[in-house]
């Protein structure tokens, strides 16, 4: 099975970089989580209630809609601050990227740790900009909201093409399709990560550090 | 048409369409109330909870859901929409948006209903809250108060396009495939935002009550009033009381079955299905009913009372200019079938007259999981409607003041009402009883001008002749720019720098200190936490 990509593609101010991921990725996380499974006997189980709410942002004229997870939230808006640091830090062009993977994992055999075998990637593509006069960062706060409206119509659009998702599994094997840590709601399994483009084009990769630890620590 | 769905595999599909159009509905007017929404999630399932999704169900929308299908369900040629429409406060409608749901004969025979159909209908509802934010209309209802309300109708037929305008967009939300046809969502919206060229001026009253205590300090200052109501042009009907939702309240399905991982996917075994059905509709009656009591009791209306208003700057000039315009005609004219179980056109009504004790608001006491939205309480009505009571006829006020507008150092005397006591913005800064003698000489220097009659100043040390400060414009408001400058060109002194007075104090806050320390050493704990979150 091939892993499905999407690519999206956002130009804004430098305040703005954290709404905006944050609108994106909860977008996409709200469609790819589920209540909380509950087993029961004979292979049958329950699903929870997922909620949802409404967060206005600040710097854009937008509001985006999460699911009720305030741990999902927290989790997300501490990789989304690292790369808004990686990005300023950087200095540069203010170009950088975010991935959102889905992932399924294969258990193999010792000694060899499991596959993480990606079903569907997301990636945003940010382009910061700078602005001088606060008459266009008043036009920016509106271009980018729109932007964003754009943006979500995308994401539910291949939502909705009903494309390959992990079957559900057993009780045994559900930490192998979905996080199961989160206390309210369950998303399918994923990672996110990122990276910085420096001015010459060459990535500067964090994620390859990620993945090297993540593969030793098995 | 035929398929090959078997008796229960169609029961089961027409439940779960019915109730998906209901959840549909909820969605979006509840995405045009103009406030967030923001629900809980839970767990463990609660079995009430369709889709997985926790909607809450406003009962007087559930109601005009279900009159208009009528017990029909969306079909070919006969689709569910929910017309989505603002109205202002001078009686210009206009549409803004058109939700359908429809079916087409394409059916997906293959796929499995109680599993796979149920799953894709709850993410198309997701999709669903996602777009309702995103489409222009958001925005719009988001903003609603003074100057105008967004309104809702639902109808069942054809769908009806003429009204969004030229040029108007769609975007689909998704489609469901099922053996009976495919479900599609989608919204076509108004892009031309321009009013209508031949404004029609209608002889009903505004439609909302105009708030002209557009400052006082309300318990929940962040919500906008307005939210949709039905928009009904014939047959109100008075006096109904919604039917209590139990009656048709069923058991949605949130047992599913996994299969061995050697078989194939989504196969579903109907003894696994069934089973846990029966056991579920017999023992969630009971919690049901509860739910369903709970809703009948706390909802009357789909009207929320006005919370503070004057979200933005532009609210600003708007109260007065409708308190020019007010009149005494009671709003609830326009409202549906009064306020038992009728929903109105007017939500803003609270604001005025004796009707506001009689408000009850439509707060959906959350069973379990908190609504957050922001619904204000009843003693809100009470503060609104007292002080609504308290303005006898600003509107002939206001023309008092108006007609005083001569010239900026004119001291007449004044036999209006001081207007501090009225509850117009900048009150205070309006022209006050002049009794002052020394701006005689200066007569009427000039005639209007932006300098309305402005209060006096005793501290005056010339006179400036043609007092029009930069940026003023001489509005509706007789009190302007000028009048501000002058008003406050020389402060009182501030009381706590006053030597006696600010010891006095000084002393108090010394002594109140340690308390003071020990309660804030107290919430060490969260202050910490906040400023982690500022981080």
């Amino acid at each position: 099975m091939n892993c499905r990509s999407e690519v999206l593609e956002v130009s804004v101010e430098g305040r703005q970089v954290e709404e905006a991921m944050l609108a994106v990725l909860h977008t996409v996380l709200l469609h790819r989580s589920t209540g909380k499974f509950h087993y029961k006997k004979e292979g049958t189980y329950s699903i929870g209630t997922v909620g949802t709410q409404d967060v206005d942002c600040d710097f854009i004229d937008f509001t985006y809609v999460r699911v009720s997870s305030d741990e999902l939230d927290r989790a997300l808006r501490k990789v989304v601050g690292e790369f808004k640091d990686a990005l300023r830090n950087s200095g540069g062009d203010g170009l950088g990227q975010m991935s959102l993977e889905f992932y399924q994992k294969k258990k193999s055999r010792w000694p060899f740790s499991d596959e993480c075998i990606p079903w569907e990637v997301w990636t945003v593509k940010v382009h910061v900009v700078a602005l001088a006069t606060e008459q266009e960062r008043q036009i920016c706060r509106e271009k980018v909201g729109e932007k964003l409206c754009e943006k979500v119509i995308n994401i539910v659009e291949v939502m909705n093409r009903h494309e390959y998702l992990p079957k559900m599994p057993m009780q045994s094997e559900v930490d192998n399709v979905f996080d199961t840590g989160l206390r309210d709601v369950q998303p399918y399994l994923y990672k996110i990560s990122f990276q910085i483009t420096d001015a010459l084009g060459t990535s500067v990769t964090t994620t390859m550090r990620r993945l090297i630890k993540d593969t030793l620590a098995l | 048409m035929e398929t090959d769905i078997n008796s229960q595999d169609r029961k089961d599909l027409d439940k779960f369409i019915k109730f998906f159009a209901l959840k549909t509905v909820q969605v979006i007017v509840q995405a045009r109330l103009g406030e967030k929404i923001c629900t809980r999630s839970s767990s463990s399932p609660t079995g009430s909870d369709w889709f997985n999704l926790a909607i809450k169900d406003i009962p007087e929308v559930t109601h005009e859901a279900k009159k208009a299908l009528a017990g029909q369900l969306p079909a070919i040629g006969r689709s569910m929409c929910v017309e989505i429409s603002l109205k202002t406060s001078e009686g210009d409608s206009m549409e803004l948006e058109i939700w359908c749901l429809e079916m087409n004969e394409k059916c997906d025979k293959e796929i499995k209903i109680s599993y796979t159909v149920y799953n894709r209908l709850s993410l198309l509802l997701k999709s669903l809250l996602a777009i309702t934010r995103v489409t222009p209309a958001y925005r719009l209802s988001r903003k609603q108060g003074h100057e105008y309300v967004i309104l809702y109708r639902i109808y069942f037929g054809e769908v009806q396009l003429n009204g969004l305008g030229e040029g108007f967009q769609t975007v689909r939300v998704g489609t469901v495939g099922t053996p009976m046809g495919t479900i599609t969502l989608s919204c076509a919206y108004r892009i031309n935002l321009a009013f209508m060229s031949t404004r029609q001026f209608e002889r009903t009253p505004p439609i909302m009550g105009i708030i002209i205590d557009h400052f006082v300090d309300r318990p929940y200052p962040s919500s906008s009033p307005m939210h949709p109501c039905n928009y009904r042009t014939t047959g109100e009907d008075t006096g109904v009381t919604y039917p209590s939702v139990e009656d048709s309240q069923e058991v949605c399905t949130t047992s599913f079955s996994t299969s061995p991982p050697s078989q194939c996917v989504f196969t579903v075994t109907k003894a696994h299905f069934q089973t846990p059905t029966p056991v579920v509709t017999d023992t969630l009656r009971v919690p049901m009913a509860g739910l369903a009591f709970s809703h009948q009791l706390s909802s009357s209306r789909l009207s929320y009372q006005p919370a503070a208003l004057g979200v933005g700057s532009a609210d600003l000039a708007y109260p007065v200019v409708f308190a020019a315009g007010l009149n005494t005609t009671h709003p609830h004219q326009l409202m549906v079938p009064g306020k038992e179980g009728g929903v109105p056109l007017a939500p803003n009504q609270p604001a005025h007259g004796a009707q506001a004790d009689q408000e009850r608001l439509a707060t959906y006491t959350p069973s379990d999981g908190a609504h957050c939205a922001a619904t204000p309480s009843s003693e809100d009505t009470e503060t609104v409607s007292n002080s609504s009571e308290g303005r006898a006829s600003p509107h002939d006020v206001l023309e008092t003041i108006f007609a005083r507008k001569v010239g900026a150092f004119v001291n007449k005397p004044i036999n209006q009402v001081t207007l501090t006591s009225l509850d117009i913005p900048f009150a205070m800064f309006a022209p006050k009883n002049l009794e002052l003698e020394d701006a005689d000489p200066m007569g009427s220097l000039h005639s209007d001008g932006s300098s309305g009659g402005s209060s006096g100043n005793t501290h005056d040390d010339f006179v400036m002749i043609d007092f029009k400060p930069a940026f003023s414009k001489d509005d509706i408001l007789p009190m302007d720019l000028g009048t501000f400058y002058r008003e406050f060109q020389n402060p009182p002194q501030l009381s706590s720098l006053s030597i006696d007075i600010g010891a006095q104090s000084m002393a108090e806050d010394l002594d109140s200190l340690p308390e003071k320390l020990a309660v804030h050493e107290k919430n060490v704990r969260e202050f910490d936490a906040f400023v982690e979150t500022l981080q």
